[in-house]
């Protein structure tokens, strides 16, 4: 494992860890107004308060666990699809890959942000899990096409070939022979859908189509947006936030390299 | 040319899908937002308005489901998306093809530079890997993670507050006519200044990485060793044998990434204001308005396919191989 790698496991186990205890070492309730309306950073309000007075670096606190739920729910929820749809498609073959390769292709190229759009405003309780579901269900495309052309260059192999010749069930060979030789590519794009999850759901929260009672990075931006913050000169309420969404991705992002390097060993560093 | 048919009819299912997908959603999903919507303006609706609504949001609980979709197939057809409930009572369709040659301009500009520069930066990078160009790499990650609408809010706070070198908001400055003149371009650009910058920062990482990765691949084929046994520029071996060849998934992936893109370059103009369908979309998000969110997701939709044939035309004239007949 090398340096990237580690830094990008240990800022996502920072993280997790606030997402974790962040409710309980949050210095103020993140929803509490005070008199201290719009004050900049100081000792009292690390990253400053907003215009009624609720000190940010607790909503920041409080705030990570929605973001990490949703991240890893829509991974999980979105990478079983990816495997159902992309394995499936590329053992197959045939009219059933033709079939599901559409499929995903489809949901590549309508633009989901729109979309999701849509939906969360017509749900009448946007909750967080819910919005994960639905974060999920476009996201497991890109996934699911990776892993099909991968399971179709392992299909003819001589060890899967065996296994056939030897009557194991479809299934069987799938799970056991097919599954672990794309651990690489399945966790790599359980990586990369979290990435788009996170940023999917904080862009939601941002233009206020999901509920604002739960606090989240992009609730946050939101209320900022909404009270003028940028015209006020409150660099300090939207910078901490974003800083977090972009800290949190890069670390996805290094470990991401890390499973790529791990395996296509001509990406790896070269030795000058 | 079977390539192109292939690829053609896909975008019809797809485009089929959207629509379908648009009609089904008001139809499936719980509440009666529309409704809501019709019995508050209440009597300002005149009754062609109110008949093209129930059509689109299937309010019309009398006829049977598959009616109801060829009844929406035909308003579809004659460009009928219904009236919007924010710009009431102006025509979804008139409001979309307003702001539309905005996002066109915009976001179709600052796609083809993005992904221009970044593959360029990205086959130097692949090119001379090892070297300081590596260190690309972190930063462009980092600026990749930062969601575009974040970088929108920086970009105003810095340039259009604390030092004010651009305008903040808007497409044009306030009080110009939209006419064919120096000065109403000259603002144009201006305004467009910030936004285009927000984009092709937050998309060039993308094509920087995918580039570089596959011309560290490809530059350990076989016949980019030839090449250079051969005595070739490094430029010809570079450009012609080894970016020709990488390049190929960077273009098939422009399709697929485009739909992203396309979300992120929306956010934008939300944060700045900017008179094209992103902030159309934002209004009427906040006023529940969803003729106007469906007409802008399908007409978005729609601009995303139409690239994606132009990206595949383009793929057609680099690589040979899809033009082999069969």
């Amino acid at each position: 494992m090398n340096f990237k790698t580690k830094l990008g496991l240990g800022i996502l186990a920072f993280f997790a860890l606030i997402a974790v205890v962040g409710e309980w070492i949050a210095p103020y309730d993140p929803s509490a107004m005070s008199d201290d309306a719009l004050s900049p950073p100081s000792g009292a309000h690390w990253f400053g308060t907003t215009m009624t007075g609720q000190d940010i670096f607790s909503q920041v606190l409080v705030g990570t666990r929605g973001v990490m739920v949703v991240g890893l729910v829509c991974g999980v929820l979105a990478t079983i699809l990816s495997i159902l749809v992309g394995v499936t498609a590329g053992f197959l073959g045939g009219a059933a890959d033709e079939a599901l390769s559409m499929l995903s292709n489809i949901f590549l190229v309508i633009p989901a942000l729109p979309l999701i759009i849509i939906v969360a405003s017509m749900l009448p309780s946007a909750d967080t899990v819910l919005i994960a579901a639905v974060i999920s269900l476009t996201a497991w495309a890109w996934g699911a096409r990776i892993l099909r052309a991968q399971t179709m260059s392992l299909r003819r192999r001589d060890f899967v070939e065996a296994a056939r010749a030897s009557g194991e069930r479809t299934w069987r060979i799938i799970v056991f022979e097919v599954l672990p030789n794309l651990l690489a590519v399945i966790g790599s794009g359980f990586v990369g859908t979290v990435i788009f999850a996170v940023m999917l759901q904080i862009t939601l929260s941002f233009v206020g189509v999901i509920s604002l009672s739960t606090w989240n990075w992009g609730t946050i931006l939101f209320w900022a947006q909404s009270n003028q913050a940028l015209g006020l000169g409150a660099w300090w309420w939207f910078v901490p936030a974003g800083l977090c969404i972009a800290l949190l991705g890069t670390a996805l992002a290094l470990i991401n390299f890390g499973i790529d390097e791990y395996a296509n060993p001509r990406l790896r560093k070269v030795r000058a | 040319m079977t390539f192109l048919l292939r690829r053609a009819a896909f975008y019809l299912v797809t485009l089929w899908a959207a629509i379908t997908a648009n009609f089904l959603l008001p139809r499936l999903l719980p509440g009666d937002p529309v409704q809501a919507m019709i019995t508050k303006l209440g009597g300002r609706l005149n009754s062609d308005a109110m008949a093209s609504l129930y059509v689109l949001f299937g309010l019309d609980k009398n006829k049977s489901i598959w009616e109801q979709y060829v009844d929406y197939w035909a308003a579809l057809v004659q460009g009928d998306l219904g009236l919007s409930f924010t710009f009431f009572p102006t025509p979804v369709a008139d409001v979309l093809s307003q702001s539309m040659p905005w996002t066109l301009g915009l976001v179709g500009v600052t796609t083809v530079i993005a992904f221009l520069l970044g593959t360029l930066l990205g086959v130097y990078a692949g090119w001379k890997r090892g070297s300081w160009m590596d260190n690309l790499i972190p930063i462009t990650t980092f600026l990749s993670s930062i969601p575009y609408f974040w970088l929108g809010l920086i970009a105003i706070s810095v340039f259009s507050v604390t030092w004010p070198l651009f305008p903040a908001s808007g497409g044009y400055a306030p009080g110009l006519v939209p006419e064919f003149s120096g000065e109403f371009i000259g603002s144009v650009l201006e305004h467009a200044v910030l936004p285009g910058v927000t984009i092709v920062v937050s998309s060039v990482a993308g094509w920087i990485l995918g580039m570089r990765n596959m011309m560290v691949t490809v530059t350990a084929e076989d016949y980019v060793l030839v090449a250079r046994a051969k005595g070739l520029t490094q430029k010809r071996i570079m450009f012609a044998y080894a970016a020709r060849n990488a390049v190929l998934p960077s273009i098939s992936g422009f399709a697929l990434s485009l739909g992203f893109i396309v979300g992120g370059a929306l956010l934008v103009e939300m944060v700045f204001s900017y008179p094209g369908l992103g902030y159309v979309l934002f209004q009427g998000i906040g006023a529940k308005d969803y003729p106007l969110m469906q007409g802008v997701f399908l007409v978005i939709t729609l601009a995303v396919l139409v690239a994606n044939l132009l990206a595949d035309i383009g793929y057609l004239l680099l690589d040979p191989r899809t033009r082999r007949e069969g």
